[in-house]
């Protein structure tokens, strides 16, 4: 218990060092530029409180429970070595870590305000609800894919720059034939799915496999899982799109 | 009170989503590995914190980060605040909104030079390499390359470039460097991307650029408003090639000339 305390407490210090630069930033341009007065800000500090409580208590849940099963079922299927269940366990771990991913419910409710705004979806509560969800869905799909595919590579010995490379040339083509307004949301959702639930899970995935396998090298094939996890999601937020417009 | 309710929906709507992820852990400890969850009790506390964390943490995004991001775009963007920076009325060109600019690079700079992944991800290349790559060159690479990559974004929604023209023209540079960079630098090149895009970052930058969109006349915040989270990421696996190609150099030209002065 106490020790659980002292971590707490360790992850409510690296929060709000986290949040230190971006902060400063912010007040400088708000004092010295446009000479704001401080009581407008005030209601914003109370809001940065509760990022800086939620993110603490978020990281902290994460550390205790996620992490160490994760990892540890991670590494009991990596070195049982049954293909179909590391297949099966890549997928439900990239579709379940993202559609917890805070960033990405950030963004995608942004994305369906302004759908809304400009007429691309209905403006109601429901509509928007909906739209959101769909591109979080869509998102963890990609996401789910992408290991699956990265163990694939891992198991096979593919190559990692053709199948990159292969990727983005994708996505530049089908970028062509995607609706306007989707374009920015998908490249956008690229950058958002790489970040904190995500990464510390996948790496494990990814390190424990390649060091449970003969002639594989765990810093380079656990890196490749993350790469392509950035790389799906614009993929198939872009054929989304394409499916949408036709309806 | 508006206040607790409010974070009492989002707690509950963030626990439908931890549920199935919860459920399916168990699942696969029982099933395939089968053997009983160890430490039940301190997995399921820490399950209740991350329910109670995301809940208020997405409370605290809806009442600070978004309307601080919106908030300094449209004093960015104030036509008094701009004439009087400028000392124009009117007719603005891309030029006159160096403010925007100014403070696109300081954020995208100051949040990547503080980001935790990052330090771990530099203290382990500069181990790797044999202290070829150092841990600050690293650190200022990458932040170079997001300060770059943020206000780079922000110029492009002010000007109205299409975004994937942007982004395929620099993913042709990455793919002419990766050819030409040594390559113990690529991976972690790639990886670099990926990592300076937390949390906190991204709903700020997503707010300021669509409320630049909003802002700038004639721009549309559906067509032009998203992007800045990809250049934020694309950036970086420049600079840090750049970094990788810029340090082989120096070390061949030192090598070079101490070659030609032990002889």
């Amino acid at each position: 218990m106490k020790e659980s305390l002292l971590t707490l407490g360790k992850d409510a210090l690296n929060s709000l060092r986290d949040l230190t630069p971006i902060v400063s930033v912010i007040v400088l341009f708000q004092v010295f530029v446009f000479r704001t007065p401080v009581s407008e800000l005030l209601p914003l500090a109370y809001g940065g409180m509760l990022v800086i409580v939620g993110l603490t208590f978020f990281i902290f849940g994460l550390r205790v429970a996620l992490f160490p099963v994760g990892e540890g079922l991670a590494q009991s299927l990596a070195r049982k070595g049954s293909a179909f269940w590391l297949v099966a366990f890549a997928f439900a771990l990239g579709f379940g870590t993202t559609i917890a991913e805070p960033a990405l419910m950030a963004v995608t409710g942004e994305a369906a305000k302004v759908a809304a705004a400009d007429a691309v979806i209905e403006s109601s509560r429901e509509a928007m609800d909906n739209y959101a969800l769909l591109l979080r869905l869509t998102v963890a799909l990609s996401v789910g894919t992408a290991l699956v595919l990265g163990i694939l590579r891992i198991l096979f010995d593919w190559s990692l720059p053709l199948i990159i490379i292969g990727g983005y040339t994708l996505v530049a083509i089908v970028t062509l034939f995607a609706p306007k307004d989707i374009v920015g949301i998908a490249y956008d959702s690229g950058g958002v799915t790489t970040s904190t639930v995500t990464v510390p899970l996948v790496t494990a995935l990814g390190v424990g496999l390649a060091s449970a396998m003969k002639g594989r090298n765990p810093m380079t094939d656990g890196f490749g899982l993350i790469a392509f996890a950035s790389l799906t999601p614009i993929l198939f937020v872009l054929v989304f799109g394409v499916i949408s417009q036709w309806n | 009170m508006e206040l607790i309710a409010a974070a009492l929906t989002f707690i509950g709507e963030t626990a439908t989503d931890v549920l199935p992820i919860a459920v399916f852990l168990f699942a696969f400890q029982r099933l395939v590995i089968g053997r009983p969850m160890p430490h039940r009790g301190q997995i399921a506390l820490g399950f209740l914190f991350v329910v109670l964390g995301l809940g208020l943490f997405l409370v605290g995004l809806e009442r600070s980060l978004f309307p601080l991001g919106r908030l300094m775009a449209e004093q960015l963007t104030n036509p008094g605040f701009l004439q009087e920076a400028t000392g124009k009325a009117g007719d603005l060109t891309w030029q006159d909104y160096y403010w925007v600019y100014l403070f696109a690079s300081a954020t995208g700079f100051s949040t990547a030079m503080a980001e935790p992944a990052l330090v771990a991800v530099a203290i382990k290349a500069n181990a790797v390499s044999g202290g070829a790559i150092s841990v600050w060159g690293l650190r200022v690479a990458v932040a170079i390359g997001v300060g770059v990559g943020v206000s780079l974004g922000c110029y492009r929604i002010i000007s109205g470039v299409p975004l994937h023209y942007f982004i395929v023209g620099c993913y042709l540079i990455v793919i002419l460097q990766t050819a030409l960079a040594p390559k113990i630098i690529v991976p972690l090149a790639f990886d670099s991307g990926g990592v300076t895009t937390s949390t906190v970052t991204v709903p700020l930058i997503t707010a300021l650029g669509l409320g630049l969109a909003e802002a700038v006349p004639g721009r549309s915040p559906l067509l032009d408003g998203f992007g800045l989270v990809a250049s934020a990421a694309l950036f970086p696996i420049i600079s840090v090639l750049a970094y990788g190609q810029l340090a082989e150099f120096v070390g061949r030209r030192n090598t070079s000339t101490s070659g030609r002065s032990a002889s």
